[in-house]
């Protein structure tokens, strides 16, 4: 045993850089195999947009089971309700919305991303409160009851607001796209990378450089630990899983204004592409949840473009590769 | 004997299912109308795809969500056989030949694949590879007939203009169509009785045993993927057959009748709110469900009406006959959280406190 002077460094993990590496791989392969330039350029930055709305929704998942080993099915319900409340602020401001000023409009969207993450999180406090605290610890009831919350969540989505598709027009300034060169990239494209980094950065941040995100790391890794030491832990998740739920929100915006239509079924198809990014990062894992979803967006838009038929398997293909090389995902954060 | 030793052990429970089982036996003669024809035959379908998910769900504790994928696979192997074939008995034949091995292989690879993990992990695999294959079935148009499905006829002896026993010799006809509705009565009731017989098997006790403490099982020597594998095959075999009943009846497969999400929710909260692990649980929940999605709704559309009338908010959208679900989404998670063990459950023992 070699003694380590109390000045000394700890001794660092070993960096595993290999997955960071991985879409910026993929991103170079697909380069030749796509042929021109601009539109590999396309292409990429669609597919980062794309992985940073994903990544906001899948998150909040990924943060919470591994925080608490609670894998909620109705996750997506988070998401349409979400984009629903957006609907409530920017379509009666509709005049504002179709200002050709991008101040007004930004003026317009802020709010409406903050009263959807806010409605979004304080739901997740009830969810947190009635479905998942009487049955903490059992995988199986914790499934259902999550799964019966995606139900009741749709069917009054549905009951409030009609079955109809509501479209949601995007605000006229973000519309259209940069040309650079003979390069076109979407404006919106642009600012949902933008917000992506900047919820990336945000929880990286918490999570590495304060104390809440030590306790929250340091309960993933042993809860038990945690709790001896005299935190209460379950506020702490409570916490996680209403910021998580807001996060879901915040994507669900995004993804209704990509889309530019809202409908209550937008949760179970998200809910799944969520569910791929989430396994493939790695429970628990956020940088692993971020690659992943940059991967699977990657693999949906050059798939799209290179071999359409396969696009519709693509994410189940990527998976099943991702999960021969490293069967617990990319970052195995847990030890479940 | 025929009920492998494991009766409905309360007398409740007994009579409800002599009260289920005769009436779905008589419902051709006395109820030809197509409505209740129609009631009946996905109450015996849907009594045998929830019984062979609560060989999963209830015996083994794994949450599949790839179950309508198998239901899927044997509507549209029956379908496309017949589409393609034509109408005889050979094609049905193929139909079968290609349907069972296809969901059987398939629920192996996704076993082998997933089952060594845990359950969460599982029902997240087979969520994804459910909404693959139904973005396959819908999207492969030259095969499967893409978001219209395929319509087709069925061979002679089954349609509804074949006369087997006319209607002057007993007071009721005999048609093809009521032959195929007792085709698929005994067909599910042999399902559901072989499936009790699984679960009353040495191999069903140590699906259990899996099901309560996966690690002691594995300590007393059971080799928990093989258990796990076979018993997902068996029940993708059984859902796959229910699937073939199902496309047989309706002369016809589609992604929203056979492979949809709605279904495996509506199969869940069968199986929940029937009582899971119990077999009996799948027939009554299919009845509660069956019978509430097709007469709770026109109760509803009155008390809608009379909400409306009464001037009262929010109600009537929360009435609403297309707003069924949301009630019985609201009775799933009671039933998860008061009564755990379903219906039958509460039957058997009506004075112990839920666990």
């Amino acid at each position: 045993m070699t003694d380590l002077a109390a000045t000394d460094a700890l001794p660092r993990p070993k960096r595993d850089l290999l997955p960071v590496l991985l879409p910026a791989i993929l991103a170079l392969a697909m380069l030749p195999l796509i042929g021109s330039g601009s539109s590999w350029m396309t292409l990429t930055v669609a597919s980062l947009a794309m992985g940073m709305m994903i990544f906001i929704m899948a998150s909040g998942l990924t943060l919470v089971f591994g925080l608490m080993d609670v894998l909620n099915f109705g996750h997506g319900a988070f998401i349409a309700v979400g984009a629903y409340v957006a609907t409530l602020v920017l379509l009666p401001l509709a005049p504002y919305v179709q200002a050709d000023s991008l101040l007004t409009n930004l003026a317009v969207l802020a709010p409406a991303a903050l009263a959807a993450m806010a409605v979004s999180g304080a739901l997740g406090l009830v969810v947190e409160r009635v479905l998942i605290l009487p049955v903490y610890g059992q995988h199986l009831k914790q499934i259902l009851m999550t799964t019966g919350g995606l139900i009741v969540a749709e069917q009054a989505l549905y009951a409030l607001w009609g079955p109809q598709i509501i479209p949601l027009p995007l605000p006229t300034s973000l519309r259209g796209s940069f040309i650079i060169g003979d390069v076109a990239i979407a404006k919106y494209r642009l600012l949902a990378m933008l917000v992506g980094l900047v919820v990336f950065c945000g929880i990286q941040l918490v999570l590495n450089r304060t104390k809440i995100g030590l306790l929250i790391r340091a309960g993933v890794e042993n809860r038990e630990m945690v709790e001896a030491l005299g935190y209460r832990i379950r506020r702490l998740f409570l916490g996680v899983f209403m910021v998580g739920s807001g996060l879901a929100g915040l994507g669900g915006v995004m993804w209704a204004l990509y889309r530019e239509q809202v409908h209550a079924s937008m949760g179970d198809d998200l809910t799944v592409l969520v569910f791929i990014v989430v396994i493939i990062g790695g429970l628990g894992s956020i940088g692993g949840c971020f690659i992943g979803a940059l991967l699977v967006a990657m693999v949906a838009n050059y798939g799209g473009f290179l071999v359409p038929k396969l696009a519709l398997v693509s994410n189940i293909l990527l998976m099943v590769a991702i999960l021969m090389w490293r069967p617990r995902g990319l970052y195995a954060v847990t030890s479940r | 004997m025929i009920l492998s030793g494991d009766p409905p052990r309360s007398r409740v429970l007994s009579i409800l299912l002599v009260v289920i089982i005769a009436a779905l036996a008589v419902t051709p003669l006395l109820f030809p109308g197509a409505k209740a024809m129609n009631v009946a035959t996905k109450i015996c379908i849907f009594a045998a795809l929830v019984a062979s998910y609560d060989l999963l769900l209830g015996y083994t504790g794994t949450v599949s969500f790839a179950h309508t994928m198998f239901y899927g696979i044997g509507s549209y192997s029956i379908a496309i056989a017949l589409y393609s074939m034509g109408p005889n008995w050979a094609a049905v034949a193929v139909g079968v030949a290609a349907g069972l091995p296809l969901a059987m292989l398939l629920a192996l690879a996704i076993g082998l694949f997933s089952l060594r993990v845990e359950a969460i992990f599982f029902a997240m695999i087979t969520l994804a590879v459910a909404s693959a294959f139904l973005v396959l079935a819908s999207q492969l148009s030259w095969l499967t007939g893409g978001e219209d499905g395929r319509s087709f006829q069925l061979p002679e002896l089954l349609r509804p203009g074949t006369i087997l026993i006319p209607q002057d010799w007993f007071g009721f006809a005999v048609n093809g169509r009521v032959l195929t509705y007792y085709l698929i009565f005994i067909a599910c009731a042999a399902m559901i009785l072989a499936l009790l017989r699984v679960v009353n098997s040495p191999f069903g006790r140590v699906l259990q045993a899996i099901r309560e403490n996966r690690f002691r099982a594995e300590a007393l020597g059971f080799r928990t993927v093989f258990h796990l594998t076979y018993a997902n095959c068996l029940a993708a075999l059984v859902a796959a057959s229910a699937g073939m009943l199902n496309a047989l009846w309706l002369r016809y497969a589609g992604p929203d009748t056979s492979l949809s999400f709605a279904i495996m929710l509506d199969i869940l909260l069968m199986v929940v709110i029937g009582g899971m692990g119990t077999i009996y649980g799948a027939i009554v929940g299919a009845v509660i469900f069956i019978l509430a999605q097709n007469y709770l709704q026109a109760l509803m559309g009155a008390a809608s009406n009379a909400a409306a009338d009464a001037g009262l908010p929010l109600l009537p959208g929360l009435l609403h006959p297309d707003r069924w679900l949301l009630w019985l989404g609201l009775l799933f998670i009671a039933s998860v959280y008061f009564f755990p063990t379903g219906v039958v459950g509460r039957l058997r023992n009506p004075s112990r406190k839920p666990a």
